[in-house]
C-alpha cells in the first residue's frame, strides 16, 4: 500500500488541490458576509463546502485503499446500481426548481446523475476491453452507445439537460477505441450546420450551402466524382437546417430558445434572459489585468451574478482575480487534461486507458462548456466547473472519477 | 492520428478562452463603468440653499423640505401600476409616460418621476416605497418664501430641464436652479457643492458597505447666504404704493450704490412658483401678456425719460460753457426753431435762468441751452457725440452692470444713428433735428434703474457706483471691485450745485410743491411723457407717463430715487407723490401725510390701462 501511494500521479493531485482550494477562495467571497464568522458555520455556503472538501478527503482515502482490480471487476454492477439510482429519483427523488435530480437528506442533498458519470466510464472501459467488442462493428457501436444512452435518458427525463450534454464526451475514447471518423465529422458539421441555421436563419443557410455544394463539386478533380454522394449529402444538410429552424421556433420552450438568441446576440434584453450572460461578462470584464482583489469584485459582493457560487463561479476568478487569475485557472485545466491525456496514453491494459480517456473528455467538456458558457460563448447550460464550483455531489463525483483512475494508473507503474 | 483529438480540443479551447478573456478583461474597457454604475450607488447630499435677507437681517427667503420621487429604470421591476399611481397622485399614463422618458434620459440614472411631494404626502408613501424597485425618495430643499413681496427680484428655484443638464453636467436630473432675480444671478453662491457618497450595493439594491472605503465621496457645502442692499419695509411699502399701477421704482443709496428698493409693478406672490404647483402657475404667469408679472418693468422697460432729463442737458450746457448761471431766457409758452417748428411749453413765470428752469421745467430754457451745446461743435455729428460722451457717463445707453439677469440697455443716439436715420450725406441734418433729447422726449430711451442711477450721480455731484443688490455673501461685506470702484461723470463738482437747487425748488416754488416733505430737503424733477401704443396695428398715443425722480436729503443724501407711472398722466400726479411718500418713509419710518398716502392707495390705473383694450374709440390725459 505505501508502495503504490507512492506511486501514485502527484502532479494530478497537485492540481487538483489547487483547484479545490482556490474554488473554496471563490466560494467564500461569492457568499460571505462578515468576516467575523467562522468559516465553519453550515448554514453558510462556505462552511457547508468546507465540510464536502473534508468528506471528499475520506472517499479518496476510501478510493485509494480500494484493490485497483474491484473496478474492472464490479463496473458492471457499479453501472447497474447507478442505474437504479437515477430511476429511484423518480420515485423517492425531490423535486427542486423543476428538475428531480436530488435524494434528499435533511439539509443535504446527494445528486446520483453526478456519480453516474464515473459508473458509465468504468462500463464503457469494461465493454470495450472485452475481446470480442470491436468498435468498426456496427453492432459493438450500438451497445455502446446504448450503455451511454440509458443514464442519458433518464437524467434527460429529470429534466437536466445540462447533465445530458456532459454524455457527449464519452465520444473521445469511443473514438479513441476505433469508433469511425464518420460519427465525429458529421457531428462537427452537425454543429457547424447548427450554428449557421442558428445566427442566420434557414433561408439564408440553404442558398449558400447548395451554392458551396456545387463549388466543391466542380473543383473536385481528383477522382471521378460520386454525384450521388453530393446529392444525398445536400439533401441531409438542407433538411438537418431546416429542422434546426423548425425545433428552434416550434420545440425548444421559449427560455431555451432565449439562450440561444442571447448567444448569437440576437436579443439584447439585459433585464430578462440575458440577465446572468450580461452580468457575468461585466463581473469578468472589469477585473483588469490583476482583478479587483479578494473579497473586493463588487460585482461579486452585490450578489449580481445568479448562481456565481455554482456555474458562475468563474466570473467571481474574472472580477476579483483579473485575467491573471482566469489565465491560471484555465492554464491549470489545461495541463491537467494533458497530464491525464499523458497518463491514458500510457496505459498497457485497455480498460486502463479508455477509463483514462473517459476521464479526461470528462473534465475537458464541463470545463468547455462551462466556461464557454460563463464567457459568452455557449448558451447558458447548468453545469458545474470540475472541483471549482460549489456542491457536495460535484465534488466527490470528480474525485472519485479522477482517483480511480490514479489508483489504476499507480497499479499498472507498481507491476511493471 | 485518433490520440491528437483530446490534444487538439483542448489546446484550441485554452486558445480560445485565453483569447476571448483578454478581449473581455484587458482590451473592453468599457465593463469597468459599466460594473460602476451597476455595482456603486451615488447618493447625493443636497445641502440647505443660502437663505436671503434684506439689508438689515429680515429674512425673505428660507427653505423647506421637499421630496421627488426618483426612479432607476433599470432596476425598476415589475410592479402594480395602477397602486403606484395612485399614491403618486398620477394618472397611470402619466406614470407611464414618465418611466419611459427616464428610460430615454438614461436607464442607469435616477430621473424624476414626480417632483415635490409635500411632508404630508411622503409620510403615507414612504411606508409603502419598499415594494416599488427601483423607486426611491430624494429629499430636496424648496424655498420657503418670508415676504409677500419682492418676487421679481428674489426669482424662483425650478427643476432643470434636458437641455440645462445637456448644457451644465453639474446638474442631474431632479436638481433645482435659481431661475430670474437673485436666485439666477447668485445661484452658485446660494446652492452650494453637492455632496456625494459612493456606496457598494448588492442586488436587491442594498447598500452593503462604503465603496473604496470612501475615497470618492465628497461632503456637501452649505449654499451662502445672502444679505441683499434690499430694505424690506422700503420694498413693501413701495409695492403696496404701486398696487393698481404699472412701472417700477428704482431707489438707490447714493453713497454705495445700493438698491434699496427695486419695485415693478404689477409683480406676482412668490408663493405660487413654489411646489408641485409651480410650473402650472408658471405658464399662468407667462402667458399673461397684457400685466406681463414675470416682466421686471424697473430693469426692463424703456420709457423716454422726459422733463428729469433737463437736469443732465443742464449739466452738460454748464460744463460746455454754453450758458452762463444769471443768463435769461424768454419763454412764451414755447420756442420756434427752424421753419416753423415749435417745441410747446406750458405757463410758468418768465424769464427762467439755469435754476428756476429746472424749478418751472421750462422747454424753452432747455431747448435753447441744449442746441448751443450741439452747435457749440463745427458739424452736429461731433456735438452729438461729445453730448452722448457726457451723457453715457451717467450710465445711460448702457446694461449698467447690476447684478441681476436681465436688463435693457436704452437708447443713447450717437452721430451714426442720426446719419443712419436722415440718410447722411445725402441729406444733412441739424442739432435742431434732434432738440427733443433736451426735454427727454427724442431718441433717448431709459430703464427707471437708469435714470434712478442718473440721479443718485447727481446727488453725489459727480460720480457714482454701480448699482447692486449684492450686499454680503454669508456675513462679509462684498469686495467686488466692479460695486467698489467709484464711477466718474465728464461734468465737474461745481456745476452740480444750480442743478441741485433748481431740483431743490422744485418743491419750493416749482412743479412739486405740493409734496414737499416735512421736516426734510428733497430735491427732485417732475417728469411727464409721451408715448404710444400700436392699438388694432395703429399707433395710438396714450396718456402720458407719470415719472420722477428724487433725492433726499439735499445735503448728503441718502436715498435717490426714480418712478414711472405708466399712463399716470403728469410727473407730480402719481410718481411725484409715490416719491414723496416713499423718502418720507425711508427717512422717518412714518408717514405724516395720511392723505397723500390715501390717496395713491385709493387710486388705481386699471381703468385707463383697459382703454386700448376696450375696442372702443377713448380719450387720453384726463
Amino acid at each position: 500500500m505505501p508502495k503504490t501511494l507512492l506511486q501514485l500521479d502527484w502532479l494530478t493531485i497537485l492540481i487538483v488541490a489547487i483547484l479545490i482550494g482556490f474554488g473554496w477562495g471563490n466560494i467564500y467571497s461569492t457568499t460571505f458576509v462578515s468576516p467575523e464568522e467562522s468559516i465553519l458555520d453550515l448554514s453558510k455556503i462556505y462552511g457547508r463546502q468546507l465540510l464536502f472538501i473534508g468528506l471528499g478527503v475520506i472517499i479518496a482515502i476510501v478510493v485509494l485503499a480500494l484493490e485497483s482490480k474491484f473496478f474492472e471487476r464490479f463496473a458492471s454492477i457499479i453501472y447497474i446500481l447507478s442505474i437504479l439510482s437515477l430511476l429511484g429519483l423518480f420515485i423517492f427523488g425531490k423535486t427542486i426548481a423543476g428538475q428531480t435530480a436530488w435524494y434528499s437528506f435533511g439539509a443535504f442533498g446527494l445528486q446520483p446523475a453526478e456519480f453516474a458519470k464515473t459508473a458509465v466510464a468504468l462500463a464503457l472501459a469494461k465493454y470495450i476491453s472485452e475481446l470480442d467488442n470491436d468498435l468498426s462493428k456496427f453492432t459493438s457501436q450500438l451497445k455502446a452507445f446504448a450503455i451511454i444512452g440509458v443514464p442519458l435518458a433518464l437524467i434527460m427525463l429529470q429534466p437536466d439537460a445540462g447533465s445530458a450534454l456532459i454524455y457527449l464526451s464519452f465520444l473521445i475514447p469511443l473514438y479513441r477505441e476505433g469508433l469511425p471518423h464518420f460519427y465525429i465529422t458529421n457531428g462537427l458539421l452537425a454543429a457547424a450546420i447548427f450554428i449557421l441555421t442558428l445566427k442566420f436563419g434557414f433561408t439564408l443557410f440553404a442558398p449558400v450551402f447548395v451554392f458551396l455544394m456545387i463549388i466543391i463539386y466542380l473543383f473536385n478533380r481528383t477522382k471521378k466524382p460520386r454525384l450521388w454522394l453530393y446529392f444525398l449529402a445536400l439533401v441531409f444538410g438542407l433538411g438537418f437546417s431546416y429542422s434546426v429552424n423548425f425545433i428552434l421556433n416550434s420545440v425548444l420552450l421559449p427560455h431555451q430558445k432565449d439562450r440561444f438568441d442571447v448567444l448569437i446576440g440576437e436579443t439584447n434584453d439585459i433585464k430578462g434572459s440575458a440577465f446572468n450572460l450580461y452580468q457575468s461578462e461585466v463581473a469578468i470584464g472589469s477585473g483588469g489585468w490583476t482583478g479587483k482583489g479578494w473579497l473586493k469584485g463588487s460585482q461579486t459582493q452585490g450578489r449580481f451574478v445568479p448562481e456565481q457560487h455554482t456555474d458562475y463561479i468563474f466570473s467571481t476568478v474574472g472580477e476579483e482575480w483579473g485575467f491573471l487569475g482566469t489565465s491560471i485557472v484555465v492554464i491549470l485545466f489545461t495541463i491537467l487534461i494533458l497530464r491525464l491525456f499523458h497518463l491514458a496514453e500510457r496505459q498497457k491494459s485497455q480498460f486502463n486507458r479508455v477509463y483514462g480517456y473517459c476521464v479526461l473528455s470528462v473534465i475537458f467538456v464541463h470545463f468547455f462548456v462551462n466556461i464557454a458558457m460563463v464567457i459568452g460563448l455557449f448558451p447558458t447550460v447548468g453545469i458545474p466547473l470540475p472541483f471549482f464550483s460549489y456542491g457536495g455531489s460535484g465534488l466527490w463525483g470528480f474525485l472519485i472519477l479522477v482517483l480511480i483512475f490514479l489508483k489504476l494508473d499507480a497499479k499498472r507503474k507498481s507491476l511493471d | 492520428m485518433r490520440k491528437l483529438l483530446p490534444i487538439i480540443l483542448v489546446s484550441f479551447t485554452a486558445f480560445l478562452f485565453l483569447i476571448r478573456l483578454f478581449y473581455l478583461q484587458i482590451l473592453d474597457d468599457s465593463f469597468d463603468e459599466v460594473s460602476t454604475n451597476i455595482s456603486v450607488r451615488k447618493v447625493y447630499d443636497y445641502p440647505q440653499r443660502g437663505y436671503i435677507y434684506d439689508r438689515n437681517g429680515e429674512l425673505l427667503v428660507g427653505n423647506q423640505p421637499a421630496y421627488d420621487v426618483m426612479a432607476v429604470p433599470l432596476e425598476v421591476k415589475e410592479f402594480d401600476t395602477l397602486e403606484l399611481a395612485s399614491l403618486l397622485k398620477l394618472s397611470p399614463e402619466r406614470l407611464k409616460t414618465q418611466l419611459e422618458k427616464a428610460w430615454r434620459y438614461s436607464p442607469r440614472l435616477a430621473s424624476v418621476i414626480t417632483p415635490q411631494l409635500t411632508k404630508k404626502e411622503y409620510a403615507v408613501l414612504q411606508e409603502r416605497m419598499h415594494k416599488y424597485q427601483g423607486f426611491y425618495i430624494q429629499k430636496r430643499a424648496l424655498r420657503d418664501y418670508n415676504v409677500q413681496h419682492s418676487a421679481n427680484i428674489l426669482g424662483y428655484i425650478a427643476e432643470v430641464g434636458d437641455r440645462e443638464i445637456a448644457q451644465n453636467p453639474y446638474y442631474k436630473s431632479g436638481d433645482l436652479r435659481g431661475k430670474q432675480g437673485v436666485e439666477e444671478q447668485y445661484e452658485e453662491v446660494l446652492r452650494g457643492k453637492r455632496g456625494v457618497k459612493h456606496f457598494l450595493r448588492d442586488i436587491h439594491n442594498k447598500n452593503i458597505k462604503p465603496f473604496k472605503e470612501g475615497k470618492f465621496d465628497t461632503v456637501s457645502k452649505k449654499g451662502s447666504d445672502l444679505h441683499l442692499t434690499i430694505d424690506a419695509q422700503l420694498q413693501a411699502y413701495g409695492e403696496k404704493l404701486m398696487k393698481g399701477k404699472r412701472g417700477g421704482i428704482v431707489a438707490i443709496e447714493p453713497s454705495t450704490g445700493e438698491i434699496l428698493t427695486l419695485v415693478t409693478a404689477p409683480s406676482y406672490d412668490s408663493d405660487l412658483l413654489v411646489g408641485r404647483k409651480r410650473s402650472r402657475n408658471f405658464t399662468k404667469l407667462y402667458y399673461d401678456t397684457i400685466q406681463k408679472p414675470l416682466y421686471n418693468r424697473a430693469l426692463q422697460a424703456i420709457y423716454a425719460p422726459g422733463s428729469p432729463f433737463k437736469a443732465l442737458t443742464g449739466l452738460v450746457a454748464l460744463q460746455e460753457e454754453v450758458v452762463g448761471l444769471e443768463e435769461n431766457f424768454k419763454c412764451n409758452g414755447g420756442y420756434t426753431y427752424g421753419r416753423g417748428q415749435r417745441m410747446g411749453c406750458h405757463h410758468h413765470p418768465s424769464p427762467v435762468q439755469m435754476v428756476t428752469g429746472i424749478a418751472h421745467s421750462c422747454n424753452s430754457y432747455f431747448a435753447q441751452v441744449y442746441r448751443r451745446t450741439i452747435e457749440k461743435y463745427d458739424t452736429p455729428q461731433e456735438g452729438i457725440d461729445v453730448w452722448r460722451g457726457h451723457m453715457a457717463s451717467f450710465g445711460l445707453g448702457d446694461y449698467l452692470g447690476y447684478d441681476l439677469p436681465v436688463g435693457r440697455a436704452g437708447l443713447l443716439p450717437d452721430s451714426d444713428y442720426y446719419n443712419r436715420a436722415y440718410r447722411y450725406p445725402t441729406y444733412n441734418w441739424y442739432a435742431s433735428a434732434t432738440l427733443s433729447n433736451a426735454i427727454g422726449q427724442g431718441e433717448v430711451l431709459t430703464t427707471p434703474i437708469q435714470l434712478a442711477n442718473a440721479t443718485a450721480a447727481i446727488a453725489n455731484k459727480g460720480w457714482y457706483y454701480k448699482p447692486h443688490i449684492i450686499k454680503e455673501i454669508d456675513g462679509s461685506a462684498i469686495k467686488d471691485e466692479k460695486y467698489t470702484t467709484k464711477q466718474v461723470t465728464t461734468i465737474d463738482k461745481e456745476h452740480f450745485d444750480p442743478i441741485i437747487e433748481g431740483m431743490h425748488d422744485v418743491f419750493n416754488y416749482g412743479t412739486a410743491s405740493f409734496l414737499r416733505v416735512p421736516g426734510i430737503e428733497v430735491a427732485g424733477k417732475t417728469g411727464t411723457s409721451e408715448n404710444y401704443a400700436k392699438v388694432d396695428g395703429e399707433r395710438v398715443q396714450l396718456t402720458d407717463h407719470s415719472i420722477f425722480v428724487a433725492f433726499a436729503p439735499k445735503e448728503n443724501p441718502k436715498i435717490a430715487l426714480a418712478v414711472f407711472v405708466e399712463n399716470g398722466y403728469w410727473g407730480s400726479r402719481y410718481a411725484g407723490r409715490i416719491s414723496s411718500l416713499m423718502i418720507e418713509k425711508y427717512l422717518k419710518d412714518e408717514i405724516e401725510r395720511k392723505d397723500l398716502e390715501r390717496w395713491i392707495l385709493d387710486h388705481s390705473l386699471e381703468d385707463e390701462y383697459a382703454k386700448p383694450y376696450s375696442g372702443e374709440p377713448f380719450k387720453i390725459n384726463q
